[in-house]
């Protein structure tokens, strides 16, 4: 069941980025991603598909064009507007999971709400639905080094998902798994943003993308080829 | 599977349009802060509690100093309460050429006229007269030990208490009896009154029936050899004016009685009397035993710039090496403000409690040395307010630099470290 296509939930509007010492990350990327919308975004390491990843995620603000989250003029946002979109409307995925190992998988979930400003009961309850929703309903109090690498991967979705974002944004997210959890991982981020909140899934992995129904390829900064399929 | 799950309690905060508030903030109450910090500080408690331990050392140095020196104190002053703060002492003074002035024989008597005058009891110094083990010792090797003429009133006057034997009484001032200083009885190595000790006393054996306990109030007397008025008369006949009365006043007109004593002592010449309070004067010495502590404090300080350098320089490195952390935060919705708090927090945090282990520290320190000294101990109330509170100041002060290196931090620059 998919809900109606909102207006773009994200989108790029000639888009640059440049670090110091002339590397010229993003050259003039115009994008738009439908609100409900799956995308992958592949290309070779290099490619500017992370930098273009952390400005979806307003982590950086582009050198030029025009960047509008959910809707929002993101380029012109104060900091502290932009950690308040962040933390209710935007969920994270990374390759390296960033779990802190000394608290439990609860823990870890219910803190990735603790800027949203709910009182910390509800982070828990929230939190408990999340890793049941992930499956991982029988290692709530588990620490992350008692956990598998894909079930690792599965708290970080799960504490993506739990505050119920309108974006999530994963970079890379089966990188450091073994194809198999890695496949599972993918089935379950997929499945849990059906019809829900837009996905941008960041790989190098052809194989995978190809599965999206649309799928972005970046070279050199730029965006060369954007299928639907 | 996503639609069917309940919606959660969440307040949705949507980004709203330019121009509303509140509601563009994202939330970090001062309880969720606290808990951040512990969290941190949990995750390396060793490194923590080391660097903690530099602010410990410096508080606890400085509880110690400051705790000692107010046993001492207090002690001191219970000394002097106990022997009371109403004894005043008459002496005669030095004419304006410097030659000695003398009281009048009638001082005493006068003095004991006076209503708000408890007791009062004179001696008198026998100059020429000294005391010796045995006619075979020089007469000049005294010891510094004087002679004195008292009354049997001395005793109680002056708070003194005997080691052993008795004091003069009406019973045997009559006779070569003699009661010795605490000083006095060391020099001439006597150690007790048994048996039939004698000491030769300008030029007669006199038999020791007392020895004094040192005086608190005046140590003078603690090098004196003390015979009756009468036998002195006999003896020694000169018997010239009191060299010292020493007066108890009622405690509630010490300062009445102290003004009029040397016009009453001597009305012709009151200039030439000296009215002095033996506790005042140990009053002055417990305060200037105060005042030596200020260089112990410094030292203290100097540890404390220490411990909040180390504390500094373990947030540094914190900073950098949880740099992960930081990106994640950030992208979990973070502000700048937010990072910075939780890394001052944890900062002062660590060094508040090193400021409480200090305080406790310092107390211990402190127990030790009053139960070594049998004294009371005493540890002034602002230190027990003002050890964490300045461990909470310093850790504040030392987290101020990392504290904005970790909201500098650029959150992707930070994802990518870890």
């Amino acid at each position: 069941m998919s809900a109606a296509p909102q207006a773009s939930a994200l989108r790029l509007r000639e888009v640059s980025k440049e670090y110091p010492g002339e590397v010229h990350a993003l050259r003039g990327v115009s994008v738009e991603v439908a609100g409900g919308d799956q995308v992958a975004v592949v290309g070779p390491s290099g490619s500017g598909k992370t930098t273009m990843l952390t400005v979806l995620g307003t982590l950086e603000r582009p050198s030029s064009g025009v960047v509008e989250v959910a809707g929002r003029d993101v380029v012109g946002a104060s900091d502290v507007q932009l950690a308040a979109l962040r933390a209710h409307e935007i969920g994270f995925v990374f390759q390296g999971f960033h779990l802190q190992d000394t608290m439990t998988a609860l823990d870890n979930v219910a803190n990735g709400m603790l800027y949203t400003g709910a009182p910390a009961r509800a982070r828990r309850e929230a939190a408990q639905t999340a890793l049941e929703r992930v499956g991982l309903a029988n290692r709530v109090t588990h620490r992350p080094q008692q956990l598998s690498g894909g079930e690792r991967q599965r708290v970080a979705i799960a504490r993506a998902i739990a505050k119920r974002p309108v974006i999530i944004l994963a970079d890379e997210p089966t990188g450091n798994l073994d194809s198999r959890s890695g496949q599972e991982v993918l089935s379950l981020l997929r499945e849990l943003t059906d019809g829900g909140a837009t996905l941008v899934l960041i790989t190098h992995d052809r194989g995978i993308s190809e599965t999206f129904g649309r799928q972005i390829e970046m070279r050199d900064g730029e965006i060369v080829g954007d299928e639907r399929q | 599977m996503s639609v069917a799950a309940p919606r959660m309690r969440l307040p949705r905060r949507r980004f709203p349009g330019r121009g509303s508030g509140s509601s563009e903030r994202t939330k970090l109450p001062a309880r969720e802060l606290l808990g951040v910090a512990v969290q941190g500080l949990r995750t390396r408690r060793l490194r923590a509690s080391l660097s903690a331990l530099g602010i410990a050392i410096g508080i606890g140095a400085m509880v110690a100093v400051v705790g000692v020196s107010a046993s001492s104190q207090a002690n001191l002053l219970a000394t002097i309460d106990s022997l009371g703060t109403n004894l005043l002492t008459v002496a005669p003074g030095q004419t304006f050429l410097g030659a000695n002035e003398a009281l009048p024989s009638t001082a005493l008597a006068a003095i004991d006229h006076m209503p708000t005058v408890q007791r009062d009891s004179g001696i008198y110094a026998l100059s020429g007269v000294t005391v010796r083990r045995t006619p075979y010792v020089p007469s000049e090797q005294t010891g510094g030990v004087g002679v004195n003429a008292a009354d049997s009133g001395l005793l109680a006057a002056v708070g003194a208490q005997l080691s052993a034997g008795q004091f003069l009484s009406a019973a045997n001032q009559r006779f070569p009896t003699v009661v010795l200083g605490a000083q006095a009885a060391s020099v001439l190595q006597i150690n007790g009154v048994g048996g039939h000790i004698q000491v030769f006393l300008g030029g007669t054996w006199f038999n020791v029936v007392g020895i004094m306990r040192p005086v608190t109030l005046d140590p003078n007397l603690d090098s004196t050899a003390f015979i009756g008025l009468p036998v002195a008369e006999r003896l020694f006949r000169a018997l010239p004016s009191p060299s010292e009365i020493y007066v108890r006043a009622d405690v509630n007109n010490v300062s009445q009685v102290s003004g009029l004593l040397a016009a009453t002592a001597d009305p012709q010449t009151p200039d030439g009397v000296q009215v002095s309070r033996p506790s005042d004067a140990l009053e002055a010495r417990a305060a200037a035993k105060g005042q030596f502590t200020t260089l112990l404090l410094g030292l203290g300080a100097v540890a404390l710039l220490v411990g909040a350098i180390g504390i500094a320089n373990i947030m540094v490195i914190s900073v950098l090496e949880r740099r992960g952390e930081i990106g994640l935060r950030r992208a979990l919705g973070a502000t700048r403000r937010h990072i910075s708090s939780q890394f001052l927090a944890e900062s002062a945090l660590l060094a508040a409690l090193g400021g409480v282990a200090g305080l406790l520290l310092g107390s211990a320190a402190t127990l030790v040395y009053s139960l070594a000294q049998n004294q009371p101990m005493v540890i002034p109330g602002y230190a027990l307010v003002s050890a964490p509170l300045a461990g909470l100041l310093i850790g504040a002060v030392a987290g101020l630099y990392p504290a904005a290196k970790a909201a500098r931090l650029s959150p992707t620059e930070a994802l990518r470290a870890s």
